[in-house]
């Protein structure tokens, strides 16, 4: 059987390969760091040691950041922006709330000083972040309110969208100072308010927003290093979606995994404990693939992944990803901020 | 559209009387009415809108041209009235029109009914032409309307002042707009057309004073409370007084007609033509409805940074010392402008913009700064990649637009002379997706602009893709690549020499390229030249225009270490050289001889140079290219004109040959068989020389030219422009001895 990834990634310039295999001698250079051991969840990492140390003071990270789980996030690659500043944050508030107003009723006279029917909030999340060195990232939430009872109505969460950058040091090193680096746009809501929030930060910040979409090559590393990753909630199982190219019609097939059994073979295929190789997540899924020839007589390496459902998060091809386990967040950013990096350098 | 016209009404009753004509048209015909039965049905409506255009023009005409007070009852004003007032409902005004009829409504020629009727009819089909309004503010001064209709105007232009194409000029006008507040009527209108206009250039204390006034005299309006804390957010210094933080509204939408008729006319128009929306707002483009807001090739239009919150206006208050505004790009008109203003320019919000603006790009080329240069270098990465229509899937629709946009790109690349590296990194990217067609001559032209790096990983990046497109494309493609890597040669020189220029002024080596390093990778592109030059030589059996093109590059290789003091020359390879040498076509001979002219002075003076000043030469050829050069010139004397080029030729590669086996071949006079006189480049002038020497000969024979014959037909070659061949026969051929040979061993 071919090496599973290559015989279903078709190459394209943009998402082809993870940035260690860097397309081109610029002059960035990265962190000493071994690019596997860049890509494992953050567990290990000493300051989230530290931090589960104080026990307390998880809890409460993760809930000020449990309202990003079980949802599900469209992703964007954003070039770093130009002149923004953590300080100003209701002040971008404020003009992004008249923006969106002029933008819905363009074109007419806008009344003037009226209440607007969408509340826009630009708030900073302290917590979402690898190190010191990485920018806090940002929340923009919208919320309306219904025009029947101003008062006393709750007020109705319509759109959410984030910035953020966890480990970006490659990118964010070099970078004048005039620069702020959020790498990574994950986006929950109408994709009309997307328009207007994006071309909004787009205008002010000359910024650059573009689809993250993940390759087959980037979902099996996904696959491989989420299946490793220790649960302690009895958890579904791992479900990797697959996509039968050039047929009439569109065909599925999914390949469920136990747990456990991901778990075990995950274990005898990886070596050293903290550590992930190319070459494992190659045998790993090579694995999978063999055994669902043996029963269904179906190569799968000659199909397109799409999808990769854990218990840690769930990703899809389009660049959609969906988090099931805040212990495991900041993990999961890093990697997709190194692939948001990727985009955009 | 088009087929609709045959539909149209004159036909049909022929159609019906035919109905069995022969079967395949009438199957025809049937079988289009069908799906296109919508279509059908519209052509009425197709010929009602031209009738109804002609009736609008007319009604335009009318009131352009009427001159005394109309009755009110006057049918033929009735007539036109009518018109204007039914189609702005129904499909809005075009441009052209606002002018003549606010011209009308405002000079109060007519009563006051006509005026309103015909303020109430300014619906916008797209967009209010900015003169129009301006003129109409000067009607507004002499006073000539009545009070309402003023109101009416105040009204209309609040509710269209959106639709305005510019409003520069209008901003020029906030002062009589001002002055217009002293009218208790109008004051709430105007209050809230300057709330619309007003920046913060506007705002002076005598205008605060005023409103100060004002508030005095009538009360605490809402009205006035807004323009004052518009005025209090732009300078809180000049206005002092507390104002209620929220009001609920503080103008009430004037109550107009328009509303609901812009709103029709925008969606009948939405309708109508989905690919093409009007342009609404300026500069804001609107957004196709089948792309995703993000991808669109759209270079962004250049506007002031607004971004300027509290943090600057303190800097401003620190900053004694610059008392100057910024001058805001968009009044950025002329050079002039530019030299005036260019200590307070600020780059604009979207870096994408300078692309088309050729004031910016001067200003961008000496203000040097990395900020500016990423924001760009960012912005262009991310369009070329997202926007190319071979490497991202559904994009092929769109490939007209991504044209244009390359094109762009590239102008801009030849404004600044220099390449931008966010195209570098795009071509390397998508070269090896690309099928060689798509976009053909603007790819090819990036390639020109790909800027020089010492150390570059360009074979693999640009060369390996390049040569398998190369190999298996057509011989036009061939020579387009030949023609565009001839410009990347010429870029890369005349950037090293304008460095050469900067550091012997400045004695700074700004460039990180050592010369050595730069050495080696513009040999790399003449061996890559000469390679795939010999190559496609032998695939297209020493196409004649292909020479061209390959000796066209060697043109500019052979002049580089006087024309551009590079220390590198590099001769043609054999596969190239006896090509042309022993070709058929007399101008490719031509060029070739005054390429080996060049060379030859080029050696020469090197030599010289490494005679005179041994120790300061860092860089000297080295023998070999000398050796090389030495074989070459001995084949061509040899071929062109000791008719030795059998025996003299001492290239591995070159043609020397026994006499032994030359006389095997069976081919008389195989000694003289090259030379210029039957050279078979050269025969056909021999030929002619000969007709016009000895007209009444009628069998050729070559064998005349010789002695002060020969003399002359070289004086008649040089007359029939071959340049080349001049220069390269004084230059390398000795005249008296036939020791050539030892002649140019001396070089």
């Amino acid at each position: 059987m071919e090496a599973a990834a290559d015989g279903t990634g078709r190459p394209r310039p943009s998402t082809g390969r993870l940035s260690w295999g860097l397309p081109f001698g610029r002059a960035r250079r990265r962190s000493g760091l071994s690019p596997s051991s860049r890509l494992l969840p953050t567990p290990r990492r000493p300051q989230v040691k530290a931090r589960a140390a104080a026990g307390v003071a998880e809890d409460a990270d993760s809930q000020r950041t449990a309202f990003l789980l079980r949802k599900q996030w469209s992703l964007y690659s954003v070039t770093p922006l130009y002149r923004f500043s953590e300080a100003h944050l209701r002040d971008y508030s404020r003009l992004l709330s008249a923006f969106i107003a002029a933008e819905k009723k363009k074109g007419l006279a806008v009344e003037i000083g009226g209440e607007l029917d969408i509340k826009v909030a630009v708030t900073s999340l302290p917590d979402l972040k690898g190190s010191d060195r990485d920018q806090a990232a940002i929340l923009v939430q919208l919320s309306s309110r219904s025009s029947a009872s101003p008062k006393n109505s709750e007020e109705k969460l319509v759109w959410s969208g984030w910035f953020c950058c966890v480990a970006g040091d490659e990118l964010s090193e070099n970078l004048p100072e005039a620069f702020t680096c959020l790498p990574l746009f994950l986006v929950n809501g109408a994709e009309s308010y997307t328009a207007i929030v994006g071309t909004w930060f787009q205008k002010t910040f000359d910024c650059c927003f573009r689809r993250l979409s993940l390759s087959p090559f980037n979902l099996s590393w996904m696959a491989a290093m989420w299946t490793g990753c220790k649960v302690e909630k009895p958890a579904s199982a791992t479900e990797l979606v697959f996509s039968v190219p050039r047929l009439p019609h569109p065909l599925h097939i999914s390949y469920a995994i136990n747990l456990e059994d991901a778990q075990a073979l995950w274990d005898t295929v990886q070596k050293t404990p903290g550590e992930i190789t190319q070459e494992e997540v190659d045998v790993f899924m090579d694995c999978l693939y063999s055994h669902f020839y043996r029963h269904f007589k179906i190569h799968l390496s000659a199909t397109k992944l799409v999808k990769v459902s854990t218990a840690v998060a769930s990703a899809h091809c389009d660049g959609i990803i969906k988090f099931r386990q805040s212990q495991y967040l900041t993990g999961v950013l890093m990697l997709l901020t190194e692939l948001a990096i990727c985009q955009i350098q | 559209m088009q087929r609709s016209h045959s539909f149209k009404t004159p036909k049909r009753p022929l159609q019906s009387r035919d109905t069995n004509q022969t079967d395949l048209s009438a199957w025809r015909k049937k079988g289009r009415t069908d799906p296109e039965k919508s279509v059908q049905d519209q052509s009425p409506n197709d010929q009602k809108n031209d009738n109804e255009q002609d009736s609008l023009k007319q009604a335009f005409c009318y009131f352009e041209e009427v001159q005394d007070r109309v009755s009110l009852k006057n049918s033929i004003l009735q007539k036109h009235l009518t018109t204007v007032e039914s189609i702005a409902l129904q499909r809005g005004l075009p441009p052209e029109g606002f002018n003549v009829l606010l011209n009308v409504a405002l000079s109060g020629k007519f009563a006051d009914t006509v005026n309103t009727r015909l303020l109430k009819s300014l619906v916008p089909a797209s967009v209010i032409p900015e003169d129009s309004v301006v003129s109409s503010v000067s009607w507004l001064c002499v006073s000539k309307c009545s009070g309402n209709v003023q109101l009416l105007f105040l009204k209309w232009l609040i509710t269209v002042f959106d639709f305005i194409d510019h409003k520069e000029q209008l901003h020029a006008l906030y002062g009589f707009f001002f002055s217009f507040l002293q009218d208790e009527k109008m004051c709430p209108f105007v209050c809230h057309l300057l709330y619309l206009l007003t920046r913060k250039e506007n705002v002076k204390p005598f205008r605060v004073r005023r409103l100060l006034d004002l508030q005095a005299k009538m009360g605490t309006q809402s009205y006035l409370q807004a323009l004052l804390s518009l005025y209090k957010l732009f300078c809180p210094e000049l206005v002092t007084i507390t104002l209620p933080g929220k009001m609920k509204a503080y103008f009430r939408n004037p109550e107009g007609p328009w509303k609901a008729a812009i709103n029709t006319v925008r969606q009948r128009n939405q309708e109508n033509s989905q690919v093409s929306r009007p342009l609404f707002l300026g500069t804001s483009q609107p957004q196709s409805r089948k792309r995703k807001w993000n991808t669109q090739i759209s270079i962004p239009a250049s506007s002031t940074n607004k971004n300027n919150l509290e943090e600057d206006r303190e800097k401003k208050r620190v900053d004694l010392y610059s008392t100057n505004e910024s001058f805001p790009v968009e009044q950025l008109q002329n050079f002039s402008q530019l030299l005036q203003n260019i200590h307070r320019l600020e780059f604009p919000s979207q870096m994408g913009s300078v692309l088309t603006n050729p004031l910016l790009l001067h200003y961008m080329n000496c203000f040097k700064d990395e900020s500016v240069d990423l924001r760009l270098y960012y912005w262009m990465d991310q369009t070329l990649q997202q926007e190319c229509t071979w490497c991202v899937a559904d994009n092929s629709q769109y490939e007209e637009e991504f044209k244009n946009f390359l094109e762009t790109v590239y102008k801009t690349e030849c404004f600044l002379q220099e390449g931008f590296s966010s195209c570098e990194e795009f071509l390397y990217k998508s070269l090896p997706l690309w099928d060689g067609f798509c976009c053909r001559s603007q790819i090819l032209r990036f390639v020109s602009w790909i800027p020089l790096r010492s150390c570059s990983e360009i074979k693999s990046h640009l060369y390996d893709p390049l040569a398998q497109l190369f190999l298996t494309s057509s011989l036009y493609f061939k020579c387009s690549v030949l023609e565009s890597l001839k410009e990347l040669l010429q870029n890369w020189l005349n950037c090293h020499v304008t460095h050469l220029d900067s550091e012997s002024d400045s004695e700074v080596n700004s460039s990180n390229t050592t010369l050595s390093g730069l050495v080696n990778v513009v040999a790399e592109l003449i061996h890559f030249v000469g390679w795939i030059s010999t190559v496609a030589l032998r695939l297209e059996s020493n196409h004649t225009f292909l020479l061209h093109f390959i000796l066209d590059f060697y043109e500019t290789v052979c002049d580089m270490y006087l024309r551009y003091n590079l220390p590198l020359l590099i001769m043609p390879p054999p596969g190239v050289f006896y090509a042309v040498l022993l070709g058929m076509d007399s101008v490719n001979l031509n060029q070739l001889c005054y390429i080996m002219y060049r060379y030859r002075t080029n050696l020469v003076t090197a030599k010289e140079n490494e005679l005179s000043k041994k120790k300061i030469l860092q860089f000297k050829f080295s023998n070999q290219t000398y050796q090389e050069y030495n074989r070459y010139i001995t084949a061509m004397v040899g071929c062109l004109w000791t008719s030795s080029a059998f025996q003299k030729d001492i290239h591995p590669q070159g043609i020397s040959m026994d006499d032994e086996l030359l006389k095997k071949t069976a081919v008389p006079d195989f000694k003289t068989s090259f030379n210029i006189v039957c050279h078979p480049a050269m025969m056909s002038y021999a030929f002619f020389y000969l007709q016009q020497a000895w007209p009444d000969n009628t069998t050729v024979d070559f064998s005349l030219i010789k002695g002060k014959e020969w003399n002359r037909y070289l004086e008649y070659l040089y007359l029939q422009g071959l340049k080349g061949l001049k220069v390269f026969i004084e230059s390398s051929v000795n005249r008296i001895s036939q020791a050539s040979h030892s002649k140019s061993g001396n070089v």
